[in-house]
This record gives C-alpha cells, sequence and structure tokens, in this order.
C-alpha cells in the first residue's frame, strides 16, 4: 500500500502548495531558464503521480507489481474487487483520458488558430527582409508566428514609427528568441494544463507565470544586443510582445508583467551551482513517480 | 519568382479596391505586367473562396468573385487577436508609469531615463 499513498502525497503537493510557493518566489525571475525547466517537471510529474496513485491503488487486489496486475485485471485472476478499489481504477482511466484529450484538443486548436492568422497575415502585411513582415497598423505590436515549417515576425508600422532603431533591434531579437526556442510548445502545455483543471486554483497562476518566464527568457536573448536600459524603453513603449491569440490578459496584467519584466533586469542572475541544483530537483520530480510505478515491475521481472 | 502568397495578396488587394464583383479575366486585365495564366488565377481564387476571404457568384459566366468583408474588417479581426494602444512614444510611457507602484515607478524611471 505504500506506493499509492507516497504517489497520492506526490500528486496533492505538485497540485497545490509547491506550484504556489514557486509562484509566490522571486528567484524565477533571476533565472527564467531553470524556472520554466522546474515549472514543466512539476506539471508532468503532478500528471504523473495523480494518475499513478489512483491507478495503483486500483490494482492493488490484483498484485504487487503494475505489469502483473494487468495481466490479471484481464486474465481474470481474482474474482472479487472493492468499489474503492474500481472507483479508483475508474479514476486513473478518466482522468488520464481526459488530460490527453484536453492536451490534443488543445494542440489542434492553437494549430487551427495560428493557420487562420497566418492566412490574415499573408493577405494584410508585406515582406520585410529577414522573415519580418509588416502589417499596416498604427498600433505598436510586435510577434512572432511560430509555424512547423517557416516562422514569421510580424510588426506593425505604429511599432516603427514609436521606436528607435536600437530598440527595434531589441524587439526583434526578442521575437526570434520566441520562434528559435519554440516557446509556443511550452505554452500550449500549460495552456492545455489549465483547460483540463480549470478549477484547480494554481492552474491559472502556473500558466501566466510560465507565460512571463518565457517572455523574460526571449528578454535575456535580446539583452545579447542591445543595452538594459534600450530593452527597458522597448518593453515599455510595447507593453507586452506577446501575440498569444487565445490568452486573454486585461490591461492592468500586461502593464504589471511588463514593469515586472523591467525591473528583474537590475536582478542580479542566480549562480551557476544554483541553476543547477534547481535543474537538479526538476529531475528527481520526474524519477520520483517514476521510480514508484517501475520499481516493483522490475522486481517482478526480475525474480 | 512570387509565391503563392504573395499572388493571393495582390489579387486579394485588387478583389477589396474594387466596388463591383471581379471576373478572372478583370484581374489577369489588372495585372498585365505579370503576364498571368488563367489557371493561375483560377487557381487562386479557388484558394481564397475556400479561405472565405471572397465570395463566388455562380449566377453568372464568367463566375464573378468579390470580397468576403472589407480589408478594413479583417484588419480589425487581425489587431483585435494581437495587442493594441496609442502610438503617441511620450504618452504611453507616461500611462505605463502611472500604472505602476511607486517603488517599481522609480526603477523604471532610472532606466527609462538613462
Amino acid at each position: 500500500m505504500s506506493a499509492p499513498i507516497a504517489l497520492g502525497v506526490l500528486a496533492i503537493a505538485l497540485a497545490w502548495p509547491v506550484p504556489l510557493l514557486l509562484a509566490r518566489s522571486a528567484w524565477p525571475r533571476r533565472s527564467p531558464a531553470a524556472a520554466l525547466v522546474l515549472w514543466q517537471a512539476i506539471a508532468v510529474a503532478g500528471g504523473l503521480s495523480m494518475i499513478g496513485a489512483l491507478l495503483t491503488f486500483g490494482l492493488a487486489p490484483f498484485g504487487t507489481d503494475l505489469l502483473s496486475a494487468v495481466v490479471n485485471l484481464f486474465t481474470g485472476g481474482v474474482q472479487r474487487i472493492e468499489s474503492a478499489n474500481a472507483i479508483a481504477l475508474c479514476g486513473a482511466v478518466l482522468l488520464a483520458g481526459h488530460l490527453l484529450l484536453n492536451l490534443v484538443t488543445t494542440i489542434v486548436r492553437a494549430e487551427r488558430q495560428r493557420r487562420r492568422h497566418a492566412q490574415l497575415v499573408t493577405l494584410l502585411s508585406s515582406p520585410l527582409d529577414g522573415g519580418t513582415r509588416l502589417i499596416d497598423s498604427p498600433a505598436p505590436v510586435a510577434y512572432c508566428l511560430p509555424g512547423a515549417l517557416s516562422t514569421v515576425t510580424v510588426v506593425s508600422a505604429g511599432l516603427i514609427a514609436l521606436l528607435e532603431d536600437d530598440e527595434m533591434h531589441a524587439v526583434i531579437e526578442h521575437e526570434k528568441a520566441h520562434a528559435t526556442q519554440r516557446h509556443d510548445i511550452v505554452l500550449v502545455l500549460f495552456r492545455a494544463w489549465y483547460a483540463s483543471l480549470p478549477w484547480f486554483p494554481i492552474a491559472f497562476r502556473a500558466q501566466r507565470e510560465v507565460g512571463m518566464l518565457i517572455e523574460m527568457l526571449a528578454d535575456d536573448r535580446a539583452r545579447r544586443v542591445v543595452d538594459d536600459t534600450v530593452l527597458a524603453r522597448a518593453i515599455a513603449l510595447v507593453g507586452s510582445g506577446r501575440g498569444e491569440t487565445s490568452v486573454e490578459w486585461g490591461e492592468a496584467a500586461t502593464v504589471r508583467e511588463a514593469s515586472s519584466r523591467i525591473v528583474r533586469l537590475e536582478a542580479v542572475p542566480l549562480p551557476r551551482i544554483a541553476e543547477s541544483g534547481i535543474v537538479a530537483i526538476a529531475v528527481l520530480l520526474l524519477a520520483i513517480p517514476t521510480v514508484l510505478l517501475l520499481t516493483p515491475v522490475v522486481a517482478a521481472l526480475a525474480q | 519568382m512570387l509565391t503563392l502568397g504573395e499572388l493571393e495578396r495582390s489579387v486579394m488587394e485588387l478583389i477589396w479596391a474594387s466596388d463591383h464583383s471581379l471576373s478572372a479575366y478583370d484581374i489577369i486585365e489588372a495585372m498585365p505586367e505579370r503576364k498571368l495564366a488563367s489557371t493561375t488565377i483560377l487557381t487562386v481564387l479557388s484558394r481564397l473562396e475556400n479561405k472565405g476571404f471572397v465570395v463566388r457568384e455562380r449566377t453568372s459566366r464568367p463566375h464573378l468573385y468579390r470580397a468576403e468583408g472589407s480589408r478594413e474588417e479583417h484588419m480589425a479581426d487581425l489587431m483585435h487577436e494581437v495587442l493594441g494602444g496609442a502610438s503617441d512614444r511620450a504618452a504611453v510611457l507616461e500611462r505605463f508609469v502611472g500604472q505602476v507602484s511607486p517603488d517599481e515607478a522609480a526603477i523604471l524611471r532610472r532606466l527609462l531615463s538613462s
């Protein structure tokens, strides 16, 4: 019975207190890359331990390890099953199905939206050099449209009128970082997490926090080519360099996000050793549920 | 060599600019320098129809095409999906600094003024 309990405790910890603590911490702004790795580990390990806890509890009467329990379940090795185990088993199957289905629909919807948006951009913009396109709009916007085959960076006439050349350079570098590092994939994963568990108190914050860390990561790329003060002005003027079509951000959230991005330019980055420690914690988080689920199987196979 | 996307854009610009429905031949005549084959234009028009940017009127021969929604309406759709704002530099910065806490504003002013 120890594996279901351990997995259950881990699932509860990763569903609420741990992400809440991370969302409230200040250090992620000092190392957005390490924080993003940790967020992803929390999401995946959380889902794995939630399903794993239900599965191991539900299958407990059928065998000591997952593999033999599943074999017994289908070959009818056990005649009677407690209703609690049956409910847990159904819960595991439903939860896994729900998470997968939501991931697929979120990806499909995002892709459909991206394609429609790309069609509009093709018809309404003219090409500039370097994979950038210009839309003839007075609103100052810049964003990237990542695609499987080609990525387009879109800037508006209003943005060009608003920014000095070096600020424009910062914005373009920022958007290119989104495209080359495929930040859209991470965003879709967290949007799917939020879509599957909207009643989770932390899911919305996780998505918002991850969105912000991604912006900071792209800012760090832009800082390689321009001064912090130039980048700060560009961030303040653009408000938000995000072209995400399905994340609804209020004006206040946009300003708060932009000011956080500027303020943290003065923060000292975390030392290398601390970053390595955070990545090690992320690996550990993923390893714990995996080991809890698979060790009995390996032990049974070894016998 | 023009890409299909750029050709679609040129055709769409013509249709948007016209106050009446156009046939494929009207479009070819409007772009004599391109020396376009009618099959090419018909392909482009049917792609635009599939994407919902033009409507085909089948009552006449040859078929006529008109825009589904004006250029401005599509631009408004596009801009609705991305964030917008004012384009007055000083006003944007002022409004921005006005919306954050005094502590943050001090750091921002120092960073922004240098």
